[in-house]
């Protein structure tokens, strides 16, 4: 074949498998459309979602400038100023692009399959980064990896409509072009990346990951003495546009110029200017004195600029970590000082399991991958060494982070195993002494200049005795190689649609004849919410449903999923764990009028909210440690129980009696048994004076309470009911009252 | 063009600290001074002279914000950050351009480097202009 037709169909053939590929990318994330409906799936999303759609209602601009008055109640949230609002802008431009061209889209549909959309160019980027690396074939083999992988799908299957849908391809993306600019020396791909770089920081916190790493790259590439003057130009202009772009965004503001994060890309670029400036002068003057005079001075510089940081830091002048970032260093540290990070089950340390469930058998050849970059080390690969060990780091420390590696697993892996192919599919025999090295040529087309090598090799020097012999070494390797593969294919659409793909808003059980039923209490129990109270009845709950209520209610809450104000979560946590007469007056302040809680007792529905319990009284405590004690709603002997040896406290908590109020009737007298926490319940059940029962899903998972208001004859609550109930003070006894003078 | 050459060489002093040894160090100094002005073409000093200007213009800026106010601190960012990141951009050019680098930049043109440079430079003003 001619060289020009084998070209022209690698290239067909390459365009076909990039499009399956994204075609599979978008395919697998469909489960949980296809299984239950199209909906937002878990708790942030909602709150992207109601943003996107003030963004498609009323305007950029209003969105730009949105106060919201329902979240946060007392408080507010300037919105605009505390979101990334890249995500939202992404799809308000899909959603105009589409009505432009008469295709009326719901832009709920557009925020549902924002990721799957997004995956596919995810898949594209990572072909591109991968293609820098090594080669086209790689290339397609990471696409393939990173389009299916668990990690990664656990992030953005169809209905979760996160920041991480579209920041991973940002990422990868930024990463791309920063190869491509360190690789030609070229401003433009620096300024790409720039722009990439500011699409980025408008759409993911974790865009400081980058901000360290091509840093971390370049002052690397300056120790290891391969300096050059693309590194300058590709660094140089990616920092001095990226760095003014990326202020635009009101959330990070100026934070690139006074944060501890952002430092380290500031001090290389002084660094890479003074050794800029240093290379210029030697090209000028060949003095070995003058060199090393020369090199001193670059050190003491960057050794003053190291200090002057330092010193900044130390004087206030520059913030220092933030609670988020340094919980990365210190592990111990959220879980002592800030318990409201702790809290959160993403920001645990991940188990080799899950390593193992995420990435499957990429994460054996993952090592291996990197090891072949350490044997080429071309610029580029430094580059994947230094990601693959930040990452690795990082994914151990915390779970979500897995996200952020499973991109450089997916790559060094297909480095490894395209490596590997490379070497086994290659028909090229190598010729022992004593055959003559014409046989070697039958490797039929596959490459003109291929068969040529070999014999100039061979007269010019003794051809090597080691290598692949006879075909049944070759087909081996290859076909464990492509069973392996098959095997990962399989288990990715398992993981895929057995843990990933389950929306959280509706949960599926399965009876015991295989019959699956849907329990949707929680939309049940929202929708009351909307539609039988009035519009402005605040609405109070633990943090963790906030934007649900916001987006499905529609109904002003008092804390949400942004855990901007310690403070006012730390209140509402007192208000469950104190007692209904002094949480009442607390509440009413508040204007509270209705308090959801949720009850997983009788579906053995563990993410209830008297396992989060704990951790409420834990962030109450740490605001009013007086008023809230941990070691209160333990038993003597240390146990967490509710049971009737649980702690007056904890039986007298709010949390507590609005979770068991009325429960013991469900069942036969002493028989009321908790599911979740496995112990039996007291048989006489708490009483509510305070409160009315207001609302009980049909799984009894989500039970919303109503304020009662102000008695009308100004007694307190308790004395009211005490009253209606008949419960007379006994006779013949008059009632001293000592009331004290008004 | 005495201005110019003068302000480049207080800052090459500048840049580099030998108090010391100034005997030697003058000595170095005047002899890379002849070196680079016969060395160097007539277009990369041109970019030079810019470069020099943009160096104390963002050197102004600093002064006035270290020593009066730093009140809009995004007006003073802007400004300083067009001034470094132009001055970054132009050196980017004088790079690429160099005869020197030849063999480093296989794929850069004098022109298309250029064209890289005015593209940065424009995306550059434009959110300097934003951000004012």
């Amino acid at each position: 074949m001619a060289p020009e037709t084998v070209k022209n169909t690698a290239s067909f053939i390459k365009i076909v498998a990039l499009s399956v590929i994204a075609g599979a990318a978008i395919a697998s994330r469909l489960f949980a459309v296809i299984n239950f409906e199209s909906i937002i799936h878990e708790f942030d999303p909602w709150f992207n979602y109601r943003a996107t759609r003030v963004l498609a209602s009323k305007g950029f601009y209003e969105f730009w400038n949105w106060f919201d008055p329902t979240a946060w109640y007392p408080l507010g949230r300037v919105v605009g100023g505390t979101i990334f609002p890249g995500l939202m802008a992404t799809s308000g431009v899909i959603f105009n692009f589409l009505r432009a061209i008469h295709l009326p889209v719901d832009i709920r549909n557009v925020c549902v399959m924002l990721a799957p959309a997004f995956s596919g160019l995810t898949a594209w980027s990572t072909y591109m980064f991968t293609r820098e690396m090594k080669d086209e074939s790689a290339g397609l083999l990471a696409a393939i990896l990173i389009g299916i992988a668990p990690g990664y799908i656990s992030r953005s299957v169809a209905g979760s409509y996160d920041n991480e849908a579209i920041a991973i391809f940002l990422l990868m993306f930024t990463f791309y072009l920063w190869i491509k600019a360190l690789k030609q020396g070229s401003a433009f791909f620096g300024t790409m990346a720039a722009i990439f770089y500011f699409y980025m920081v408008a759409a993911w916190g974790g865009y400081v990951f980058i901000t360290n790493m091509i840093p971390l790259h370049a002052l690397v590439l300056v120790l290891m003495g391969r300096y050059s003057s693309r590194l300058y130009v590709g660094y140089s202009s990616w920092y001095a546009v990226g760095t003014l772009a990326s202020m635009q965004v009101p959330f990070v503001g100026f934070q690139p110029v006074t944060t501890s994060e952002h430092m380290a890309a500031l001090g290389v670029f002084g660094l890479l200017q003074l050794v800029a400036f240093t290379e210029l002068v030697r090209s000028h003057v060949s003095s070995k004195q003058f060199q090393t005079l020369l090199r001193t001075a670059a050190v003491t510089i960057g050794l003053l600029g190291f200090v002057a940081v330092v010193v900044l830091t130390m004087k206030g002048w520059i913030a220092p970590w933030t609670g988020r970032f340094y919980s990365l260093w210190d592990t111990g540290y959220a879980k002592k000082h800030i318990p409201i990070i702790a809290s959160v089950s993403e920001h645990q340390p991940t188990a080799w399991p899950a390593f193992f469930a995420d990435l499957h058998i990429l994460i054996f050849i993952f090592p291996v991958g990197v090891l072949l970059c350490f044997q080429k080390l071309r610029d580029e690969h430094v580059f994947v060494i230094i990601y693959a060990i930040m990452a690795s780091y990082f994914a151990g420390v915390m779970v979500r982070l897995m996200l952020t590696l499973t991109p450089v697993v997916c790559v060094a892996a297909a480095i490894a195993i395209s490596t590997l192919l490379d070497t086994y599919i290659d028909p090229q025999e190598p010729e022992s002494t004593e055959v003559a090295p014409t046989t070697t040529s039958e490797a039929t087309g596959s490459s003109t200049a291929a068969p040529k090598e070999p014999k100039t090799k061979s007269k010019e020097s003794k051809a090597p005795k080691t290598g692949l012999f006879g075909l049944d070494t070759r087909l081996a390797v290859i076909f464990n190689t492509f069973f392996l593969m098959l095997i990962f294919v399989l288990h990715c659409t398992w993981t895929t649609s057995h843990a990933y793909s389950s929306p959280s808003v509706v949960l599926a059980s399965r009876a015991a004849d295989g019959s699956s039923a849907v329990i949707d209490d929680f939309r049940e129990a929202y929708y009351w919410l909307r539609q039988n109270t009035p519009k402005d009845a605040v609405v109070m709950s633990w943090w963790d449903y906030g934007y649900q209520i916001a987006g499905m209610a529609d109904r002003p809450t008092l804390v949400d999923n942004n855990t901007w104000n310690n403070t006012h979560i730390a209140t509402v946590g007192k208000a469950f764990a104190s007692s209904e007469e002094n949480a009442y007056p607390l509440l009413k302040k508040h204007d509270v009028s209705y308090v959801l809680v949720l009850l997983g007792s009788l579906i053995q529905y563990s993410g209830d909210d008297l396992n989060k319990f704990l951790w409420m009284i834990r962030i109450a405590s740490g605001v009013w440690p007086d008023e809230v004690k941990e070691t209160d709603f333990f038993t003597p002997r240390g146990e967490f129980r509710v049971d009737e040896h649980a702690t007056k406290t904890m039986s007298e908590s709010l949390m507590y009696k609005m979770s068991y109020y009325r429960f013991q009737e469900l069942f036969g007298p002493g028989q009321a048994q908790d599911r979740v926490r496995n112990q039996k319940l007291p048989t006489v059940g708490p009483t509510l004076d305070y409160f009315d029962e207001a609302f009980t899903s049909e799984n009894w998972i989500v039970r919303i309470y109503e304020v009662k208001p102000d008695d009308e004859l100004g007694r307190d609550h308790k004395t009211a009911n005490a009253y209606s109930a008949g419960k007379k003070r006994k006779k013949g006894r008059v009632a001293r009252r000592r009331f004290a003078l008004e | 063009m005495p201005p110019k050459s003068t302000s480049s060489s207080t800052s090459t002093s500048s840049k580099a600290p030998v108090p010391s040894k100034s005997a030697s160090s003058s000595n170095a100094l005047s002899s890379l001074w002849s070196a680079y002005s016969k060395e160097t073409p007539a277009r990369l000093k041109l970019i030079d002279a810019f470069l020099v200007f943009l160096m104390l213009s963002g050197a102004i800026q600093f002064v006035y914000c270290v020593l009066i106010s730093s009140f809009p601190f995004n007006a003073f960012l802007a400004g300083f950050g067009s001034c470094v990141g132009q001055f970054v951009l132009t050196a980017s050019l004088r790079s690429q351009v160099n005869p020197l680098n030849k063999d480093e930049f296989k794929d850069i043109s004098p022109e298309r480097a250029f064209a890289d440079f005015a593209m940065g430079s424009v995306v550059l003003h434009f959110f300097v202009f934003n951000f004012l």
